[in-house]
């Protein structure tokens, strides 16, 4: 039995009414009714899709011309930056990719943080959000690995070594991680596969973390349900031309790094050819793993450093439950919301805590940084639910969109009179 | 199991239940389901009143041949998929030819006292120091106990003379200082990991900073005097 497809021209409809694709798509990418007040932050769905896929393409293109051989990686990275036509924009398109795919998926999840984009119904939605960001951490791991310079051997070893902390099991983990006796040509040949099976696993994530919300809708500013058709805009062309915008704009900033200094997000010390006999005397990792690096070191044991590490990540998702406030947006939550800013504070000043050499202040610093960002989660938000006033809920969507509109007028008409 | 093995001695058709939630034109096909339908009407009149608490308990009995025929092909696949699972784990695991490479002969006689030199071992850097007879005394007269891995110097060198050990922190996996005469050696006049500042004694034991071990003594033997078989 043919699916009846609405669609006008004849091959799709002769396509469609046996394999009903286009109609998801129109259902899910036109038709798909979004809250009409949603601001520019909810471009960054659209804005990190864009970057995974700019990732897997010059993925591909560079790994034609790669070679994951300790003899010959660094020189044919070398060989993509000098020779290959056009290696040079492929190579810093990837590197700065993947600080930019970075940045737009913590502004994406911290915007899910400020308006409780985390909470009943969308606990799914969030799972996979964060089950996204593991995975795009162990493939921008991985493939910091490949060029095999200084850093990338350094901070491989460093990493692979987290592992040893656990009693027993440690050491034959990661003597398996690395295939040998320390990081080298399995190492790398295997991190070579994974960074590039990893990103379709991801796209596949993605995939579902985009069909978990259309299921039960997008949230928005006021955190409130969608209650009729008045409250939303079909996505096409409403949310498709503000997206549209929105990624012009980040990918003219990513182009400016890609084009005026593609190296500034970098180590210099990874042009220098990986050399197991000497550890260089700093070793950082990239921008976007130094809150966790920070928290890390942050605790004066290996085990307890290790698990603090995991556990920063693991308690995001049990988010959804921790936090026992049953309102949304922040803007309704006068309390949460000053906190959420110390909250974003704290990370900044883990990032410049894992930056800095762990030494003086920045000990202290880091381990007061890694104290609050616990308290914040395991204490603060469990007990804010319970304290806070509860606030009164705009009726809908619409009637807030247009009270504000209204008092805007007035105050025109005043400032006219 | 005589419960399993009960059940598996009636009659097929007792499954209707389990059945009855499967549309009717898959229902209808094959013979136990074919029997199934016809009786299904009888059967759902005798043995099961429409009503509360018929449900639960009835479910629980109707477990049969079918459930157990279920359990086993569960079984026998989770069996072959973990049989095939470990060689495709263990491929991962080091191959021969890096076993091959898993010991090496170092010749000792170049080495003066006080002298230092590292040599690869297993892709990881070995330190082999020609102790002053100063170190010896200094790392002997250490009160073990006081340790944080506590072990005396005769243990990690049988040869006082002779330190040999690995020469990667046994904290994250940096190579320590100490090996050229003008590194920083630390506290300890040992060696210092410039990553988090470990600091190791003479004896490359573990004094200060974050490691939680003293540097690793890989297993060797002294084929002569100046000749020694690492691994």
């Amino acid at each position: 039995m043919l699916h009846t497809s609405k669609f006008k021209n004849p091959v799709v409809k002769w396509i469609d009414s046996r394999l009903p694709i286009v109609t998801l798509m129109h259902h899910e990418y036109v038709e798909y009714p979004v809250p009409k007040n949603v601001n520019y932050l909810w471009a960054f769905g659209a804005i990190a899709m864009i970057m995974l896929i700019t990732m897997i393409l010059t993925g591909i293109l560079l790994a034609m011309q790669y070679v994951p051989n300790t003899q010959l990686a660094f020189d044919s990275v070398e060989r993509i930056m000098r020779d290959v036509n056009y290696g040079w924009l492929l190579r810093y398109m990837h590197a700065n990719g993947a600080s930019f795919f970075f940045i737009a998926v913590y502004i994406h999840f911290f915007r899910g943080l400020y308006y409780g984009s985390y909470k009943y119904p969308r606990e799914i939605v969030w799972l996979l959000g964060i089950f996204i960001i593991l995975a795009m951490m162990a493939t921008a791991f991985m493939g910091y690995v490949l060029p095999w310079g200084q850093m990338s051997l350094w901070g491989a070893t460093v990493i692979t070594n987290l592992f040893s902390a656990f009693p027993i099991v440690g050491d034959p983990i990661v003597t398996w991680l690395w295939g040998g006796f320390s990081v080298d040509n399995p190492t790398l040949n295997r991190f070579f596969a994974l960074h590039y099976l990893l990103p379709f696993v991801l796209f596949g994530l993605v995939l579902l973390h985009t069909a978990a919300f259309h299921v039960v809708g997008s949230n928005n500013p006021l955190g409130i349900e969608v209650k009729g058709p008045q409250d939303s805009v079909p996505f096409h062309p409403y949310a498709t031309v503000k997206d549209l915008f929105a990624v012009t704009v980040f990918l003219a900033i990513y182009a400016t790094f890609v084009f005026f200094d593609p190296n500034y997000l970098g180590h210099p010390d990874n042009y220098i050819p990986a050399n197991p006999m000497v550890t260089p005397p700093h070793i950082v990792p990239e921008w976007y793993f130094l809150p966790l690096y920070a928290i890390l070191r942050a605790i004066p044991d290996k085990l307890g450093g290790v698990c603090a590490m995991f556990g920063a990540v693991v308690v995001l998702l049990f988010l959804p439950w921790i936090d026992t406030s049953k309102v949304r947006s922040a803007v309704f939550r006068p309390i949460y919301r000053q906190f959420f800013w110390i909250l974003v504070a704290d990370v900044i000043l883990l990032v410049f805590c894992g930056a800095n050499l762990p030494d003086g202040s920045w000990v202290i610093l880091g381990q007061i940084g890694t104290a609050y960002y616990f308290f914040h989660f395991l204490i603060l938000l469990p007990l804010l639910g319970k304290i806070e006033p509860v606030p009164t809920l705009p009726n809908s969507i619409s009637e807030a969109v247009l009270s504000k509109k209204n008092k805007k007028g007035s105050n025109h008409a005043g400032a006219a009179a | 199991m005589n419960e399993i093995m009960d059940r598996m001695q009636r009659p097929l058709w007792t499954d209707c239940k389990v059945l009855s939630i499967v549309p009717r034109h898959i229902v209808s096909v094959g013979l136990g389901a074919d029997k199934c339908q016809r009786d299904g009407e009888l059967m759902s009149e005798t043995t099961h009143p429409s009503g509360a608490g018929a449900s639960g308990d009835t479910a629980r009995e109707e477990a049969s041949r079918r459930d157990f025929l279920y359990i086993a092909t569960a079984a026998v696949g989770a069996a072959g998929a973990a049989s095939v699972a470990w060689p495709f784990i263990h491929s991962m695991n080091p191959a021969a030819d890096t076993l091959a490479l898993a010991s090496i002969e170092v010749d000792l006689s170049p080495i003066t006292v006080g002298q230092s030199i590292t040599v690869t071992w297993r892709g990881k850097p070995v330190f082999i120091r020609r102790r002053t007879a100063e170190e010896i005394a200094q790392a002997q007269k250490v009160d073990v106990s006081s340790l944080r891995d506590p072990q005396a110097d005769a243990t990690r060198a049988p040869k006082p003379e002779w330190l040999i050990m690995v020469g990667i922190c046994t904290h994250l996996g940096c190579v320590p200082l100490g090996q050229n005469p003008a590194d920083v050696k630390g506290d300890y006049n040992g060696w210092f990991c410039p990553c988090h500042g470990s600091t190791y004694d003479t004896s490359g034991r573990i004094r200060k900073g974050p490691a939680p071990k003293n540097l690793e003594v890989p297993k060797y033997a002294f084929l002569s005097d100046t000749k020694v078989k690492i691994g």
